[in-house]
């Protein structure tokens, strides 16, 4: 069954179209990994899937509700939608546990003690259980990018998107980020994924999207498009990210 | 001409009345204009088009006129305007109230919007309303880069008080001005009201230094 359902969606910032009439259906359990040139509209059709961005035409639907819905279907969407930032933008005053902790205290409403317990948790999964009372700026990169994940896990979203989520960290700490990544697809969280670890999307990926010009050029399994590119601009693409 | 500091000892309890009257105004005056500084600067910088223009409109007209213009229009202009009638203490807070407001406006708009927007899209694609991410992640974080630009205007409101001598509010300045009137000790007076005024802006400044080292500014 579909969990995000795109409609001839469009986005367009004033003269610019950004995304052009996509059509996509995401599965539950699926990895998507969406790849292609900067400015192509991959990170705002992800952005558009938790309503970051607003559509401007066609219709969006993630887990039955429309991103042109009202105020509090929208909050409803977003924590079904976790996200994960290419920037970590971790809350700066608060320590590890406590920026884990926020999401399940002001949105699910658990008690104090509750929603420590869930960051706890989520912390040890993510491997910084011993991280827990650091505040952000005591975190290298990679640490940051494993509290956000954990952030965003802890309100039990049913996808996950990840916006470049490698792409502001240093090569040695990419690796720790990604094995994280590995463990939840491999537990069957549905994930959107857009990178260019091309490696971390034939090993993990179920599915790869290719976008150009704001439209979808090539929809496929990873390892059958990544060895061999169905057109001329995903091969030089793909040259250039390797 | 001989220096006599002992007249600065005989007139110290007019002198200190003054300065109490000074701190009086300026307490109100800021209290009521951190009240309204906040909710024209939030209207500045998260308002749709109608709040913002309002409070656009307030924030240029007030920043654009002397304060003694202000005073003087809400102490001798209302009354005729609209047959609102304000003794001239109650001018002088009000004057302090609107003016400091629209500078503080600009200050928390300024606070508010320097928080980088990713951090609002966090609070957001948690699935939190707006108001929540400005309370419990913006407000935190903006209210400590307040603290350095607001302890100037504190300050500077604190020295404004000396224009309500135009209205005859027996401030500090007035008091001096009322000493100097009957003695002529220009030179001894008038450092004692400088040295006074000195001491209420150092200890401000102190006050906020303490504030600020109790919090680490981000």
């Amino acid at each position: 069954m579909s969990i995000i359902e795109f409609h001839k969606t469009s986005k367009a910032f004033g003269p610019l179209t950004v995304l052009d009439e996509v059509d996509l259906s995401i599965d539950a359990g699926e990895v998507v990994v969406l790849v292609g040139p900067s400015g192509s509209g991959k990170s705002t059709l992800l952005r558009c899937i938790n309503a970051l961005e607003t559509i401007t035409g066609g219709d969006l639907i993630v887990d039955g509700l429309s991103v042109k819905g009202n105020a509090r279907q929208l909050r409803e969407i977003r924590q079904e939608a976790g996200m994960v930032f290419q920037q970590f933008n971790l809350f700066p005053q608060l320590t590890a546990l406590k920026n884990v902790a926020f999401g399940p205290r002001q949105v699910r409403h658990l008690s104090q003690s509750e929603a420590e317990s869930v960051a706890r948790d989520l912390l040890k999964k993510v491997g910084l259980e011993d991280k827990a009372d650091h505040l952000p700026s005591e975190l290298s990169g990679g640490q940051q990018q494993r509290v956000a994940i954990a952030r965003a896990l802890a309100v039990k979203p049913k996808v996950m998107l990840f916006d470049e989520p490698t792409s502001a960290l240093d090569p040695e700490l990419k690796h720790e980020v990604l094995s994280v990544m590995q463990q939840l697809a491999e537990e069957g969280m549905t994930m959107v994924v857009v990178t260019h670890e091309m490696a971390f999307a034939k090993k993990v990926g179920s599915r790869l999207i290719f976008m150009e010009h704001g439209k979808i050029a090539v929809d496929g399994n990873p390892r059958d498009v990544i060895d061999n590119p169905p057109n001329d601009r995903m091969k030089d693409f793909l040259h250039h990210v390797e | 001409m001989e220096i006599d500091w002992s007249v600065v000892i005989t007139y110290m309890p007019q002198l200190l009345q003054g300065a109490k009257t000074t701190i009086y105004i300026t307490i109100l005056g800021l209290v009521g204009g951190l009240v309204l500084g906040s909710i024209a600067g939030l209207m500045r910088a998260y308002g749709g088009r109608i709040l913002n223009a309002i409070a656009f409109v307030y924030i240029e007209l007030i920043r654009g006129t002397p304060i003694v213009v202000q005073v003087m229009f809400l102490y001798f202009a209302l009354p005729v305007l609209a047959d609102i009638r304000i003794d001239p203490m109650g001018a002088a807070v009000l004057s302090i109230v609107v003016n400091a407001g629209a500078y503080i406006a600009e200050i928390v708009r300024g606070a508010f919007l320097s928080i980088g927007k990713g951090l609002s899209e966090a609070g957001l694609a948690l699935g939190l309303p707006r108001w929540k991410v400005l309370v419990y992640i913006v407000g935190p974080l903006a209210f400590r880069r307040l603290i350095p630009p607001l302890g100037n205007q504190f300050i500077v409101s604190l020295k404004d008080t000396s224009l309500f001598i135009v209205i005859g509010v027996a401030e500090l300045t007035r008091t001096g001005q009322e000493i100097m009137a009957s003695n002529f000790r220009a030179v001894e007076i008038w450092t004692a009201v400088a040295v006074l005024y000195l001491i209420m802006t150092g200890a401000l400044t102190l006050l906020l230094r303490v504030v600020e080292k109790r919090m680490k500014i981000l």
